[in-house]
């Protein structure tokens, strides 16, 4: 490829399905702006219609196109291929069952979301809120679910501890709902419980990917930890050993 | 033979899974049905998180002097009258409980320094009106509804094709597909029918619109039997990114321009004052989207052939945090940063206002059990599509569909599915793969993109429109020998060769009825009839299908009531 992006690029694309497989090396003409998402598709067309990659929008909104590019898990719509020098090599995210070659199953997402206790107003509407008490659940509400953070995630990823915890994903979920002005649900004994607020050891590999920015560890999980700590934390007892001075 | 298929019975059954079929599908369930959604992507991505400016709603938290009567009126000047009136009369009264209910439901919009709402201008509304989330009120509002619909314990079908309807007599008797992820096919016998498909945008080269935007609902219910109208009326919006190459035709939210962005061409002149000196760069969209074709074409363009689009004079601090997306996405997508310097923009193809035609109350089709909502549905927007009334639509037609549905299907016994018609449909389903020699599904889309882009644009004129329907009759021929390899396993060339033949069915309701309509309205623009004629504004045009070819007629559009019509006084 040279400078306007005009020329050629090589992609060595994973296909297989559960049962194995391997990358396979692929050529395709560029134009300026491609993305790995364009010469999948360019790929499809002109070479092997039956490459498998789920997409949806091209315009990194929907979250759809996530796989991991030289090893680096991200949306395929934002991989620009003028980024990358030599072989381009594309894998499908490694946290989740594969279906067929950059497709995986993301139920366990679903699944887990369902566990969520949802929104529970503790008014009728319309609402009066102010701007500011709002902004840091804006954030977490830009989340466009590309489920990246819960490729990334080490409990996830290589411990498999998919039963005992929901993932970063879900900790910026109940952080939003938690977080609104309006919520009364309480949601602290499910964050200590079966979604495994303790297991996140704060790597922070997931903020650091996450396309829509959001400070998933800074901003959600750690003040969720927070909360989990001040309800684990027995105030009487701790008054008691004060004045015995026995542990 | 017949392989093996799963059946999966309903009493409503939902036909996708973007704002109207997760609200029909909350209706229908509140309502007391039993009901079905099916999606043909995962749950959560459908073409609607792309929506990005706002939900067009009267609350009148900005603007005190709005209301619903001034709604109606403007979305029936944005139309040119060719809406079904009476939906736009639903429509501007139950937007703003709508809205409410949404954020009852979890929606968190940016707010006003009282608290409320916050609304923002958009082209065409009189008065600030578009509830909204920075740029991504679309995304907002479907994870409101798939949050809604999660608890409620609806059953959700994700990554299902639907290849056909089936009726029973003259009416709708079930859907037929297949799991995308391991072929499964799947009957879905149901007592009504809500198709919340979308639109079909990918009929297109430059388009905004998402992968799924083939028009499948919208197919299937043409070839049961229901008839489509307005199909020529298609909206191209006015800004859609053009450089570089591989991101052309993306969208530029409107909400640049409604939050005080900038048209200019290559003189540095502000062309739209002299369009339109009232509204300026918030005019309507065709008249936005025309301007700028014509200050193209008369060589007043960008170095890439568009336009520029400038918001830089609101500073950074504004830009970023109104409009996050837009300055993220020019900023990984094209190194332009818009707190800096003007984008390049062109129309790129938006919106489809033709549809099923529906029954404003309820949103039936002309099949019986058979219901529409949203962009595959037609009626509100009439000639030209409002920009923000596309969310609300969702929402109030959604919900009206969703109810229709659930109290048709309590009245009726369940209807018969022949097996026969199962066997068909499978075996049709699957010739793509016993063709030893065939088409490629991608090189039709390819060259049907080719065709539409080239003669159905925003200006038209007979000739072009005749090469469009040769060509798309050609690629009708071609696409019913359409070959696909592999196994039925997650493969996209047995998916596209399903895609490809919804589009010509469509490509074709599309460009007979603008051959028709000898005329210039809204989006449909003449070159060689460049003014309304007012009696083709007085009807609409309907496809429908006799004997396997396709007929366009017109139904004439029913008087407005005086209280209404006093409404809609033409401004000058």
């Amino acid at each position: 490829m040279n400078e306007s992006g005009q020329g050629s690029a090589t992609l060595r694309v994973f296909r297989g399905d559960a049962t194995g497989g391997e990358g396979r090396e692929y050529r395709v003409e560029t134009l300026p702006g491609m993305v790995v998402l364009d010469a999948l598709h360019q790929i499809q067309a002109e070479q092997d219609q039956t490459l498998a990659v789920r997409w949806n929008c091209k315009a990194a909104r929907c979250g759809s196109c996530s796989a991991e590019v030289n090893g680096r898990p991200r949306l395929l719509c934002k991989a620009r291929l003028d980024e990358f020098v030599g072989t381009i090599d594309v894998q499908p995210m490694k946290t989740f069952p594969l279906i067929k070659d950059l497709v995986t199953d993301v139920s366990f997402n679903y699944e887990v979301n369902k566990r969520i206790q949802p929104f529970t107003p503790r008014e009728p509407g319309p609402f009066r809120i102010m701007q500011e008490d709002v902004d840091r659940v804006q954030e977490f509400r830009k989340c466009i679910e590309c489920f990246l953070c819960q490729d990334v995630c080490h409990v996830l990823r290589e411990h498999g501890q998919y039963s005992a915890y929901f993932g970063p994903r879900y900790m910026v979920r109940m952080a939003a709902l938690e977080m609104h002005p309006l919520d009364m649900a309480d949601r602290r004994e499910q964050l200590h419980g079966d979604a495994g607020v303790q297991y996140c050891n704060i790597t922070k590999c997931c903020e650091e990917l996450c396309p829509e920015h959001i400070h998933i560890t800074d901003n959600a999980i750690i003040p969720l930890k927070e909360r989990v700590a001040d309800v684990r934390w027995d105030p009487l007892r701790w008054a008691i050993q004060r004045v015995t001075g026995k542990s | 033979m017949i392989e093996p298929f799963e059946t999966r019975p309903h009493d409503v059954l939902v036909l996708g899974a973007g704002g109207a079929g997760l609200r029909a599908a909350i209706a229908a369930k509140d309502a007391g049905a039993d009901v079905g959604l099916v999606c043909k992507s995962l749950l959560g991505k459908a073409h609607t998180v792309m929506a990005e400016g706002g939900i067009a709603s009267s609350l009148a938290n900005v603007d005190p002097q709005d209301g619903w009567q001034v709604h109606f009126a403007d979305t029936m000047r944005g139309g040119k009258n060719l809406n079904n009136w009476h939906m736009v009369e639903l429509f501007a009264k139950e937007a703003p409980e709508r809205v409410y209910e949404l954020e009852y439901w979890g929606a968190v919009f940016d707010r006003t320094p009282e608290g409320k709402i916050m609304q923002r201008a958009f082209g065409g509304h009189t008065y600030r009106r578009l509830c909204h989330v920075g740029d991504r009120t679309g995304l907002e509002l479907i994870r409101t509804l798939q949050e809604r619909v999660v608890a409620l314990g609806i059953p959700v079908y994700m990554e299902v094709t639907a290849t056909t309807l089936f009726t029973d007599g003259d009416r709708v008797a079930g859907a037929f597909g297949y799991f995308r992820k391991d072929g499964r096919f799947v009957l879905f016998p149901a007592k009504a029918i809500v198709l919340a498909t979308g639109g079909w945008g990918k009929l297109y080269k430059y388009t905004s619109m998402s992968w799924e935007s083939t028009g499948d609902g919208a197919a299937l219910a043409y070839r049961a039997g229901a008839l489509l109208q307005d199909m020529e009326m298609v909206q191209f919006h006015p800004t859609g990114m053009l450089w570089p190459p591989g991101v052309r035709g993306l969208l530029v939210t409107e909400g640049v321009r409604g939050e005080g962005g900038i048209l200019k061409n290559s003189k540095g002149e502000r062309f739209m004052e002299r369009i339109d000196p009232v509204r300026k760069d918030l005019a309507t969209r065709d008249v936005v989207a025309r301007a700028i074709a014509t200050e193209v074409a008369e060589g007043r363009g960008s170095p890439h052939g568009g336009v520029f689009l400038d918001i830089s004079h609101r500073g950074a601090d504004f830009i970023k945090r109104k409009l996050p997306n837009m300055y993220d996405q020019f900023e990984s997508l094209a190194n332009v940063d818009i707190t800096k310097e003007p984008m390049e923009v062109y129309p790129t193809n938006h919106y489809t206002m033709g549809g099923v035609r529906v029954d404003a109350e309820t949103g039936s089709s002309t099949l019986d059990g058979l219901f529409a909502a949203g962009e595959v549905a037609c009626g509100l927007h009439g000639a030209n599509r409002l920009g923000g009334n596309s969310l609300s639509d969702l929402l109030v037609f959604g919900k009206r569909a969703g109810d229709a549905a659930a109290s048709f299907a309590k009245q009726r016994a369940a209807a018969t599915v022949p097996e026969a018609a199962v066997a068909d449909e499978q075996r049709r389903v699957c010739e793509p793969f016993s063709r030893e020699d065939g088409e490629n599904p991608f090189t039709l889309h390819r060259e049907l993109q080719e065709t539409m882009q080239q003669n159905v644009g925003i200006f038209r004129v007979e000739s072009e429109l005749r090469t469009a329907l040769n060509d798309i009759l050609t690629l009708q021929r071609r696409a019913k020998n359409v070959r696909a390899s592999g196994s039925q396993i997650y493969n996209p060339g047995w998916h596209a060769c399903f895609d490809v033949q919804n589009m010509l069915t469509l490509a074709e309701a599309i460009v007979r009825s603008a051959i028709e309509r000898k005329e210039s309205r809204g989006g449909h623009w003449r070159t060689d009839y460049p003014k309304p004629d007012p009696e083709y504004g007085g009807k609409n045009l309907v496809a429908t299908r006799k004997d396997g070819a396709m007929r366009i007629s017109t139904l004439p559009i029913p008087r407005m009531p005086t209280e209404l019509a006093a409404l809609v006084v033409e401004k000058t």
